[in-house]
């Protein structure tokens, strides 16, 4: 009596907010009515009670060496492992630990294997400066990998001079986040990926930075991950790349100066907002290259200086809106091969080419988009140009096709072209056209 | 030669036809970098003129002086002086001329709102292209005693070098296309000394096309300072040749 008495008005509470609950979630709380409460306390007791150990590695501790205090260490542990140099490699870890590096102590694996290899769930690597992984032409070596893991934390590691960074592999809800890694690729067959996810499912890559791989981050097979705040540079291929990566979000990345930009390949619903793609120049070089990519939205991005801002083959539905493309050679390259897709809102400003294709027709939409180029008119005042703007200049079209004549960018006899060409349009596909550019300059705030 | 150069200054400076072509310049630019809010596109505006509007103006200019001032020279040829000397005087005076109203009317505007290699180079093609059409413009009166004629000939050759030129070799690189082509457009666009200065400005400025493709190709060429000083040395090559040929023909000529 006396317990119901205390605990009657907190029952009430949680009462109330499980019905509220029941409302957005209907279905499997309706018979937990009774049961879930309790189950909280009981929650709350067992972690309470379970105190973990913690173990300290130095070279005047217990343990001299991370190997044996893994090894030594019960499941839940907690080692902290002071700031010195440790020449020690393949480090499995198989039961759930916390290893935490407290002044960034150095492990070095002096090119002899990995460093971590995690095997279990629940288990938080933070704040080590891992160096020298070997690379290897058989295995996949990493600074630290996970492998058929889950609840994994790898946060504020400096990864330097390592075959792979950090590798998940099967694994799922891991977290890595503020973590540097810093590679020394020379070659793409010689090195591996900063951050690598193979078939591996809601992973929060997070405030990470990477430079000097064969690929930023990378994704394989990952699903539902969200890729945030990251800064990806100078990486020898991609900034970032994914295939078959379905459902994943990326927002507020930058990517900047890598090999060949940043591509992504056979995925459908993606989620690309606010991220920079800038200077990644070549011949073979994209802000953003799109392979058969579908039903995504990509929105509120910078593209600058880039050779090709977007580059898309075979993509379709998709919602490219709101972005800004400066100073691009290429703002967008549209291949035949996509359709349905939507340009709306965009700003298209100091480009050598808007767009360029190689089709004659196409159904792509492009809307209330600002192009810098346009030199209609606007007689009703509703800020809205009142004749159409054509995109692809039939410049560009010859460029397509002799790309030995981008040299005569800018002469008179190719002015002279394209401006006979948008009198009288007898090249240049015909329904390709925003109908109703804007005459200002869209306002956004894409940080 | 000094002396001669400094009279032939004044008597361009007197016709007011260069005060005009510099006030001309001058305004256009101003009214470019004020107008457009992006100073790199009023510096491609600008690229439009110097590659059109300095070539012409050169080379009609040039012609019509020399034709002009034929009494002066012949008056200068009853002295003893140096045929050479004179040729190469009256050339220095109206290129120096041209040269300096452009450095005035485009250099100066540029480098006040968009201080920079882009500017740089845009005024040094202009200078070169001053030189080189002044001296295609000698070349041309001295070819023909009759003033109609030389005037044609001036015009067909702004014509050629401005239009036709670039066309003709659109065209077989068109037709061509299925060959690589790379390194004979390379040596193509050398043959024309306004192609010549195009590039070196679009190199600045359009650099991420010009990272494209073939466009890699040529960036790494004129990229680095032996192309640019190739470049360079192209167009003073285009100077020094046509009044070279002039020269000769004007001290042998029958005046």
């Amino acid at each position: 009596m006396i317990i119901n008495r205390y605990f009657r008005p907190l029952k009430q509470t949680a009462m109330n907010s499980l019905k509220l609950l029941k409302q957005l979630y209907p279905l499997p709380l309706t018979s937990v009515n009774g049961t879930l409460f309790p189950l909280f306390f009981l929650a709350f007791f067992t972690t309470k009670s379970a105190q973990a150990a913690e173990l300290k590695v130095c070279k005047t501790c217990d343990f001299k060496t991370v190997t044996s205090a893994v090894k030594a260490a019960k499941p839940h542990d907690r080692i902290l492992v002071q700031p010195g140099y440790y020449a020690e490699s393949n480090i499995e870890i198989k039961k759930p630990l916390q290893l935490i590096g407290v002044g960034k102590p150095v492990i070095d694996a002096k090119n002899k294997g990995g460093i971590f290899q995690v095997e279990t769930r629940n288990v938080l690597i933070k704040g080590f400066e891992l160096r020298n992984v070997e690379v290897s032409y058989l295995r996949d070596f990493a600074a630290i990998k996970v492998y058929e893991g889950a609840h994994v934390t790898i946060s504020d590691n400096l990864i330097k001079n390592a075959f792979f960074g950090i590798y998940l592999q099967r694994t799922d809800s891991c977290t890595v986040a503020r973590n540097v890694v810093e590679g020394q690729a020379r070659t793409e067959t010689t090195s591996g990926n900063a951050i690598h996810l193979w078939y591996s499912d809601f992973i929060t890559i997070t405030d990470n930075k990477t430079s000097g791989h064969r690929d930023g981050i990378y994704l394989e097979f990952a699903k539902r991950s969200t890729i945030k705040d990251n800064l990806s540079f100078g990486n020898i291929r991609y900034g970032l790349h994914f295939m078959f990566s379905d459902g994943n979000v990326y927002t507020h990345n930058t990517f900047r100066n890598n090999g060949a930009g940043v591509a992504v390949m056979y995925t459908r619903d993606i989620v690309m907002q606010h991220n920079t793609f800038e200077h990644n120049w070549g011949p073979a070089a994209y802000g953003l290259l799109l392979k058969d990519i579908s039903r995504s939205t990509i929105s509120n991005n910078r593209f600058i200086k880039n050779t090709a801002g977007i580059y898309m083959e075979g993509s379709t539905y998709l919602h490219i809106e709101k972005n800004t493309f400066q100073g691009n050679g290429w703002a967008l390259r549209v291949i035949s091969s996509c359709s349905e897709d939507t340009f709306r809102l965009n700003n298209f400003m100091s480009n050598t080419f808007d767009v360029s294709t190689n089709a004659s027709s196409a159904s792509n939409y492009f809307s209330h988009n600002y192009w810098d180029k346009y030199e209609g008119y606007d007689l009703n005042k509703d800020r809205i140009g009142d004749v159409p703007y054509r995109p692809v200049s039939l410049y560009s079209l010859v460029v397509e096709r002799v790309p030995s004549s981008i040299m005569f960018l800018r002469s008179f006899i190719v002015d002279l072209m394209d401006r006979m060409e948008k009198v009288i349009p007898s090249f240049t596909p015909e329904m390709l056209k925003d109908d109703s550019p804007v005459l200002r300059q869209h306002a956004y705030d894409h940080a | 030669m000094n002396k001669i150069i400094k009279y032939v200054l004044y008597d361009i400076l007197r016709s007011r036809t260069v005060i005009g072509y510099t006030a001309f310049l001058f305004l256009m630019s101003f009214g470019l970098f004020n107008l457009e809010s992006d100073p790199t596109k009023a510096v491609l505006s600008l690229l439009n003129v110097v590659l059109l509007i300095v070539p012409l103006i050169s080379i009609i200019f040039g012609t019509i002086h020399f034709y002009n001032s034929t009494e002066f020279i012949e008056l200068l040829v009853s002295q003893p002086i140096n045929r050479r000397k004179i040729f190469l005087s009256e050339y220095l005076g109206v290129a120096l001329s041209l040269a300096m109203a452009f450095v005035v009317g485009v250099g100066v505007p540029a480098m006040i709102f968009n201080p920079g290699p882009t500017s740089i180079y845009l005024v040094t093609s202009g200078v070169f292209l001053s030189f080189i059409f002044t001296s295609l413009a000698f070349l041309s009166s001295v070819l023909t005693r009759d003033k109609a004629k030389g005037i044609g000939i001036a015009l067909m050759l702004w014509f050629y070098f401005s239009l036709l030129y670039d066309g003709l070799v659109m065209f077989i690189l068109f037709y061509f296309a299925d060959y690589p082509l790379d390194n004979i457009t390379l040596g193509l666009l050398s043959l024309n000394p306004i192609d010549l200065g195009r590039v070196l400005v679009l190199l600045n400025v359009d650099v991420s096309a010009l990272m494209g493709y073939t466009g890699a190709l040529y960036k790494s060429f004129f990229g680095n300072w032996t192309g640019i000083a190739l470049a360079f040395g192209l167009m003073l090559l285009w100077t020094i040749v046509p009044i070279y040929i002039a020269q000769r023909k004007f001290v042998k000529k029958d005046l």
